[in-house]
């Protein structure tokens, strides 16, 4: 282990590197930053840049920015009540009303050391839980690896909103189908082409990310523009007030970090869950083990409420690199984007990675120390001024928008037709979003949908055919029953709802 | 039951389903792969069956989060008008090139948008679109065709 350390510490410490990790720290906070636009997009935007680099440095690139904008949508929860992303929902409870009082620059900071600590210590669990994790996982068969995507893909729809899984679920389905266009892996029999040649070679992952979420964001700003309850709002931020944070403060911060971090990491490693969750529990947490009295400051400003769910959802975010790096499924909308990223570099994530690869495994778990650190050392000085980009007129951020999507196409393929289909897509996922179908289960089903496939066809074909396969190993029976108890609980908690 | 237009989606849905359910059935498979245990239709024909069965299921059940968009506050026209450039802008880039393309499809975009500040409207659309180029084609060596550009000299 420590020879990888070093690999990744020389790979990650490059000056090439370095600036990588300083600029995707930067654009992802101010992505993150701006309401409407979270990570998934942030990373998307990236696409086009990497294709320049090596896949170290490509990822390192866009492991910056997913931090950089999980921290800048905390910045929009506490400034505007604006969450960039769900799950810095949590961080508006008790943040928002900090900047009402006039400790902006206060509640930011704590957002800004949360982050970082919880950053840290989930990517010291990560150094010394991924090679294990990966070894594991090398025991893993094709029936354990089909019930693990199952696994995802209905964790995925059951966490992704209250009382939304059956839409979910469309949404996983309707991202299966997009990656069954295109020739069959195997025999190379053409599928749903309409005889259209554009269609041969699929439907590219970089079209359907930027058109669900870059594209169909940028729609959607426009779209709900005079709509009094959306997020898209206007401040002007001149008063942030002192960053520093007193002895009293760091007190409580000590003790709620550590259980908080553990917990986001947690999380994080479950497939599907993610930083949404993570940050709801560990605020759930929190308030049932801190005293009466500072329960009572819980959604009125309290250090305790701002600190947990910051620390939680950084530390699910290098959680959710575990199943990634380590079984090649991603455990999140985010993962799945860089997956799909890692997969258009040529490299094929999962156990055989950290062995055939280890210089980017290695980088990727060194280069989240140097980014935790960029973060902070970046961002709590730069605070005021950050705080300014909020204040950005949609009439240039839209453009600008649609402009990196269409650009990140047009390099890829120089072809009309993917950009008409970019669009086309665009505008159905813009019409689904508004009548709250979400986004991240059809992105990671499209990602999943050729590895589920191969599986499910390598599956059959030593089975002959039967379906036993799915109970015939321990592992794939407990990764069934984990799956049919998720949706148990789902089921029983919406009956509970409606009671 | 409540007609929403939560149900008139997954009706949409069951009917996309079915049709693609259809073609899955129609996919041409090796005459030897006919009767193996997965073919090339195997896994479409699954999901098919899948998105008839969730779509169903949305469509009978009731809804108790029932979505209310308020159309009336609903920018459609801009978002047509945006919808509508990026067509052009998609449908001319290849023949024209990429900086006038882009750099025009910025500026028109601004405009209906409703900007009017001419000075910064300019400098967020032609020399940032001139920059980004040589950050893309100059510094790290990604081929950007512009035929437009070519053909007054400016790029080899």
């Amino acid at each position: 282990m420590i020879e990888g350390i070093l690999i990744g510490l020389t790979t990650a410490l490059t000056f090439q590197n370095i600036l990588m990790v300083m600029v995707g720290c930067f654009f992802g906070t101010i992505i993150g930053m701006l309401p409407g636009l979270g990570p998934m997009t942030a990373i998307a935007l990236m696409i086009p840049i990497t294709y320049g680099f090596d896949p170290a440095t490509g990822l390192i690139l866009m492991a910056g920015v997913y931090y950089g904008a999980v921290f800048g949508g905390s910045t929009s929860s506490i400034l505007l009540n604006a969450p960039g992303v769900p799950g810095t929902v949590a961080t508006s409870f008790d943040g928002y009303p900090m900047a009402q009082q006039g400790k902006a620059g206060k509640a930011l900071a704590i957002a800004a050391w949360s982050s970082f600590a919880g950053g840290t210590l989930s990517a010291i669990y990560l150094l010394f839980m991924a090679p294990s994790l990966s070894k594991v996982s090398l025991s893993f068969r094709s029936p354990d690896y089909f019930a693990l995507m199952i696994l995802g893909l209905t964790a995925i729809a059951a966490f992704s909103s209250k009382g939304q899984f059956l839409k979910a679920m469309m949404m996983v389905v309707l991202g299966l189908m997009l990656a069954s266009v295109g020739q069959d892996s195997l025999s190379d029999i053409t599928r749903f082409t309409f005889n259209n040649m554009n269609l041969t070679d699929g439907i590219s992952f970089v079209l359907v990310v930027m058109a669900t979420f870059a594209m169909s964001e940028a729609l959607t700003i426009i779209l709900k523009r005079n709509d009094p309850t959306s997020a898209a709002k206007q401040v002007s931020l001149t008063e942030l007030g002192s960053i520093k944070i007193n002895k009293e403060e760091r007190t409580k911060m000590y003790k709620t970090i550590p259980r908080s971090s553990v917990i986001g990491f947690l999380i994080g490693v479950l497939p599907g869950a993610g930083a949404t969750i993570a940050s709801f529990l560990a605020y759930g947490m929190e308030r049932n083990v801190v005293s009466d009295e500072e329960k009572e400051k819980f959604g009125k400003g309290s250090v305790n409420g701002l600190s947990a769910p910051e620390t939680a959802n950084n530390a699910a975010c290098s959680g959710s690199f575990v199943p990634m790096l380590t079984l090649g499924i991603p455990g999140s909308g985010t993962t799945a984007v860089m997956l799909g990223a890692l997969l258009g570099f040529g490299v094929q994530p999962g156990p055989r990675l950290y062995m055939t690869n280890p210089e980017i495994f290695w980088s990727i778990i060194m280069s989240m120390y140097i980014g935790m650190v960029i973060l902070l050392i970046l961002n709590l000085p730069l605070i005021p001024y950050i705080a300014r980009i909020l204040a950005v007129p949609k009439n240039y951020l839209i453009p600008l928008i649609l402009f990196f999507s269409v650009t990140g196409i047009y390099v890829m393929s120089f072809n009309n037709f993917d950009i008409y289909l970019m669009i086309g897509i665009a505008v159905v996922a813009t019409f689904l979003r508004l009548y709250d179908f979400p986004m991240p289960p059809l992105i990671l089903a499209f990602v999943l949908g050729g590895l589920m496939e191969e599986n499910l066809r390598r599956s059959l074909l030593l089975s002959n055919g039967s379906w036993e396969f799915l109970w015939d190993r321990t592992l794939t029976a407990c990764i069934l029953v984990t799956t049919i108890l998720i949706v148990v609980w789902h089921i029983y908690k919406t009956f509970k709802r409606k009671n | 039951m409540n007609i929403n237009t939560t149900k008139i989606i997954s009706l949409l849905f069951f009917i996309f389903s079915a049709f693609y359910l259809y073609t899955a059935y129609q996919i041409q498979v090796f005459a030897f792969d006919e009767n193996a245990p997965f073919n090339a239709r195997t896994f479409p024909i699954y999901l098919g069956y899948a998105g008839l069965f969730f779509s169903g299921l949305k469509l009978i059940l009731p809804d108790p989060n029932t979505i209310k968009v308020e159309h009336k506050s609903l920018e459609y026209k801009k978002t047509g008008i945006l919808i509508l450039i990026a067509i052009i802008y998609g449908a001319t880039i290849l023949k024209v090139g990429y900086f006038l393309t882009t750099s025009l499809f910025l500026f028109a975009s601004y405009y209906f948008l409703g900007e009017r500040r001419w000075i910064l409207m300019f400098l967020l659309s032609f020399p940032f679109v001139a920059v980004f180029m040589y950050l893309l084609h100059g510094i790290l060596d990604i081929y950007l065709r512009d035929p437009f550009l070519q053909s007054i000299g400016v790029m080899g």
